[in-house]
C-alpha cells in the first residue's frame, strides 16, 4: 500500500511537472512579451536590456525554473488583457466556480443516489422507465442547451429566478459567498442544475447497475431468508455495498464538474474562472490561460490522489490483501 | 459481371446476418438510423436543397428579419421556422449548419480513428518501450476531460496563427482539437484487443511464413479488431459533432460567416429574452434529435456485434 500510494504521488508529480511544462512553453513561443511591453519606436537596443533585465536571454532551462520557482511561489505573471496580477484575478474568481461545482455535486449525490436505488429496486415500474428514459435524453443533451432551456422557462416565461450572475454576495476574508443572501442562493439553483444534470444521471445509473449486481448475490438471499426487513437489506446491506465504486467515480466526476463549469459559466454570466479562461482565450492572454491549466491540473491531481486513498479507506477488501501480504 | 455478382452476394449475406436481424427488430434503431441517413443526405446536398441559400448576403432581406415561424401570428409561409436577426431563414441555416457540425464530426472521428488504431495496435503487438510510452501518454491525457483540451489545442492555435489566418483555419484547428483529444479511447481499446489476438493461432502462423510485422498487424490483426472500434466511432461521432457545438457555443469555433449549429444557438440564445425564441430552440432541437440518433445507433450496434450479450 505504501508503495503503491508513493508510485501515485510520483505520478502526479510528472503530470504536475508536465502540465507546467506546456504552460511554460504557452508563455515562451506565443508571441514575444517584449513587443506587448515596449514604447512602438524601442530601438533594437532598449529591447536587449529589458530582455536582460527580464531574464529572457538565458538559457530555456533557466527560465524553466525559474517559472516553476515563480509558480510556487504564487506568482502567476500579469494579464496582458487587464494588467493586474493573474493571482490577484484569480482569487476574485475562485469562490464563484468552487460554490458552483460544490452545489452542482451535491445535487448530483442527493438526487443521483436515491434515483438509482429507486431504479435498480423496481426494475419494471413506469416510473423507473420513465427515469431511464429522462437520463438518456439527458446525456444527448448538450450542457448549454439544457441551461439555455432552463432559462427560457423559470426567467423568460415563468420569471421566478435569475438567469444570470451571482445575486448578492457577502465577502469573509478573502472569500465572497453567495449562500449567506436569498439572492444568491436562487442565483445558485439553475447554474448548479445545468452543470450537475449529467453527473445525475450518471451516478444513477451507475447506482442502479451495482444495485442489481449485488441484489443478486448470495448474501441478499441469506438475509432475506432470515427474514429481515426489506429497508434493512436494502439500504443496510445493498446501498452500502455498492458505495465504494460510486465514491470513485463521484470523486473523479468533479474534475468533469470543474471543466464543464466553463461551459455552465458563459451561459450563466457566472462571474467564476471557467468564463475568466474562456475570455482569455478569446482575447489570447496567455498568462491567465497557463495559470488557469497549472491551478486545474492541480485540483485534477490532488482529487485523483484523494479518491485513490478513500478507495483504501472504503473497501476492507484492499486492507485486508496488505495485511495478507505483508505476512 | 463479377463485381456485381460480388455485390449482391454481399448484400444477401448482411441480409440473412444477426445484425440485420436485430436491426429490424428494433423499431427505435430503425427510426434513428432513418433519421441520421436523413441529415446525412441532407448534409450532403444542402446547397442544393435550402428553400433560401443564406450564405449569399445579397439575397438577404433585412425587412424579413425576426419573423416568427409559419404557424404563429406574423410569420410566413416561406420562412417556415422564422428568421433570424439577419433576415436569414432559420431552417437554410438549421441544414446548412447541420453540415458543417457533421463534416466537422466526421473529419475528427477519421483523425482520432486512424491515430488512435494505428498507435494502438504498434502498442499492442510490439510491447515493450513503445507501449509503455504510448500508454503513459495516454493515461495522463485520460486524467483530464476532453474538453479542457480541446480549449487548449484552441487557444494555442489562436496565440500563434493571426487573425484573418485564424479565421479561414478555424474548421481545420477544431477538427485537430477534437481529433487529438479524443484518439485515446480508440487505442486503449484496440491495444486490449491486439494483446488477445496476437497470441492466436493465425497470427503466430503468418509470423512462422516470415511475414513483416506492418503487415501482420495492418493486414491480419487489424480486420479482427474493427468491431469494437466501429462502436467507439458511432459514438464517438455524436460526441464529436457535440464538442463542436459547444466550442461554436462558446465562441471559440468556427467563424459565425458559415454557423455551425452551436454557432446558430449561441446567435439565438442573444435574443432569448426579447421573445425570439425560435432563433435557439430550433436549431438546439435539430442538434438534440442529430446526436440522440446517432448514439441510439452506436448503443444499438454495441449490442449488435457483443456475442456475449446475445
Amino acid at each position: 500500500m505504501f508503495a503503491y500510494i508513493v508510485r501515485r504521488a510520483l505520478q502526479s508529480i510528472l503530470v504536475m511537472a508536465a502540465v507546467a511544462f506546456v504552460a511554460f512553453a504557452l508563455f515562451q513561443y506565443m508571441g514575444d512579451p517584449i513587443n506587448q511591453m515596449v514604447a512602438q519606436d524601442a530601438s533594437a537596443a532598449e529591447r536587449e536590456a529589458l530582455r536582460r533585465t527580464l531574464g529572457l536571454d538565458r538559457p530555456f532551462y533557466v527560465q524553466f525554473l525559474v517559472f516553476l520557482k515563480n509558480l510556487m511561489t504564487g506568482n502567476f505573471g500579469f494579464s496582458f488583457r487587464i494588467g493586474t496580477p493573474v493571482a490577484q484575478i484569480i482569487a476574485e474568481r475562485l469562490p464563484a466556480t468552487l460554490e458552483l461545482v460544490l452545489v452542482a455535486a451535491l445535487f448530483a449525490l442527493f438526487i443521483g443516489v436515491p434515483a438509482g436505488v429507486y431504479t435498480g429496486l423496481h426494475r419494471h415500474g413506469a416510473m423507473s422507465r420513465f427515469m431511464l428514459t429522462v437520463s438518456l435524453i439527458g446525456v444527448s443533451l448538450p450542457t448549454f442547451l439544457i441551461g439555455i432551456l432552463l432559462i427560457l422557462i423559470f426567467a423568460v416565461l415563468l420569471g421566478w429566478l435569475p438567469s444570470f450572475g451571482r445575486g448578492q454576495t457577502v465577502q469573509l476574508g478573502f472569500w465572497s459567498t453567495g449562500f449567506l443572501t436569498a439572492s444568491g442562493l436562487k442565483a445558485l439553483i439553475l447554474p448548479s442544475i445545468t452543470l450537475g444534470l449529467f453527473q445525475t444521471t450518471l451516478i444513477m445509473r451507475l447506482v442502479r447497475s451495482e444495485m442489481l449486481e449485488v441484489l443478486r448475490s448470495d448474501y441478499i438471499k441469506f438475509a432475506r431468508a432470515r427474514g429481515l426487513t426489506n429497508r434493512a437489506i436494502n439500504f443496510g446491506h445493498a446501498l452500502k455495498n455498492t458505495l465504494v465504486p460510486v465514491i470513485t467515480i463521484a470523486g473523479l466526476q468533479i474534475g468533469g464538474l470543474i471543466a464543464f463549469a466553463i461551459i455552465t459559466e458563459t451561459v450563466f454570466q457566472w462571474p467564476g474562472m471557467g468564463f475568466l479562461f474562456i475570455t482569455a482565450i478569446q482575447f489570447v492572454d496567455v498568462p491567465v490561460m497557463s495559470s488557469y491549466l497549472v491551478l486545474v491540473a492541480l485540483f485534477f491531481v490532488l482529487i485523483n490522489l484523494v479518491v485513490d486513498l478513500l478507495y483504501f479507506a472504503v473497501d476492507p477488501r484492499l486492507r485486508v490483501e496488505r495485511s495478507v501480504s505483508a505476512h | 459481371m463479377a463485381i456485381w455478382r460480388n455485390f449482391t452476394d454481399l448484400v444477401r449475406r448482411f441480409l440473412a446476418s444477426d445484425v440485420y436481424y436485430s436491426f429490424k427488430r428494433s423499431p427505435t434503431v430503425v427510426v434513428a438510423f432513418a433519421l441520421t441517413m436523413l441529415f446525412m443526405v441532407s448534409a450532403a446536398f444542402a446547397p442544393w436543397i435550402v428553400p433560401h441559400n443564406t450564405y449569399e448576403v445579397a439575397t438577404l432581406n433585412l425587412m424579413d428579419a425576426f419573423l416568427p415561424p409559419a404557424w404563429v401570428q406574423g410569420g410566413k409561409l416561406t420562412y417556415l421556422l422564422g428568421t433570424d436577426d439577419q433576415g436569414r431563414d432559420v431552417f437554410s441555416t438549421i441544414i446548412l449548419g447541420a453540415r458543417v457540425s457533421l463534416l466537422v464530426g466526421f473529419a475528427s472521428v477519421a483523425l482520432a480513428l486512424t491515430m488512435g488504431v494505428a498507435l494502438g495496435l504498434i502498442a499492442g503487438y510490439v510491447g515493450g518501450v513503445t507501449d509503455s510510452v504510448i500508454m503513459r501518454v495516454a493515461d495522463v491525457k485520460l486524467s483530464f476531460p476532453a474538453i479542457l483540451i480541446v480549449l487548449l489545442i484552441d487557444g494555442v492555435a489562436r496565440g500563434i496563427l493571426p487573425r484573418d489566418v485564424h479565421d479561414k483555419a478555424a474548421v481545420y484547428v477544431i477538427v485537430l482539437a477534437i481529433g487529438l483529444s479524443t484518439w485515446i479511447q480508440y487505442a486503449r481499446t484496440v491495444r486490449g484487443l491486439t494483446l488477445v489476438e496476437k497470441n492466436k493461432e493465425y497470427v503466430q502462423a503468418a509470423r512462422v511464413i516470415g511475414l513483416h510485422p506492418m503487415l501482420i498487424m495492418f493486414r491480419h490483426v487489424l480486420p479482427n479488431v474493427m468491431g469494437p472500434v466501429l462502436v467507439i466511432g458511432t459514438l464517438g461521432l455524436g460526441i464529436a459533432v457535440l464538442t463542436e457545438s459547444t466550442l461554436s457555443f462558446l465562441g471559440v469555433g468556427v467563424p459565425p460567416t458559415e454557423p455551425s449549429l452551436g454557432t446558430l444557438i449561441r446567435i439565438g440564445n442573444n435574443f432569448l429574452f426579447s421573445g425570439e425564441w425560435w432563433m435557439a430552440i430550433f436549431p438546439g432541437l435539430f442538434l438534440v434529435i442529430l446526436v440522440l440518433s446517432v448514439n441510439l445507433l452506436g448503443d444499438w450496434l454495441r449490442d449488435a456485434l457483443n456475442p456475449k450479450l446475445r
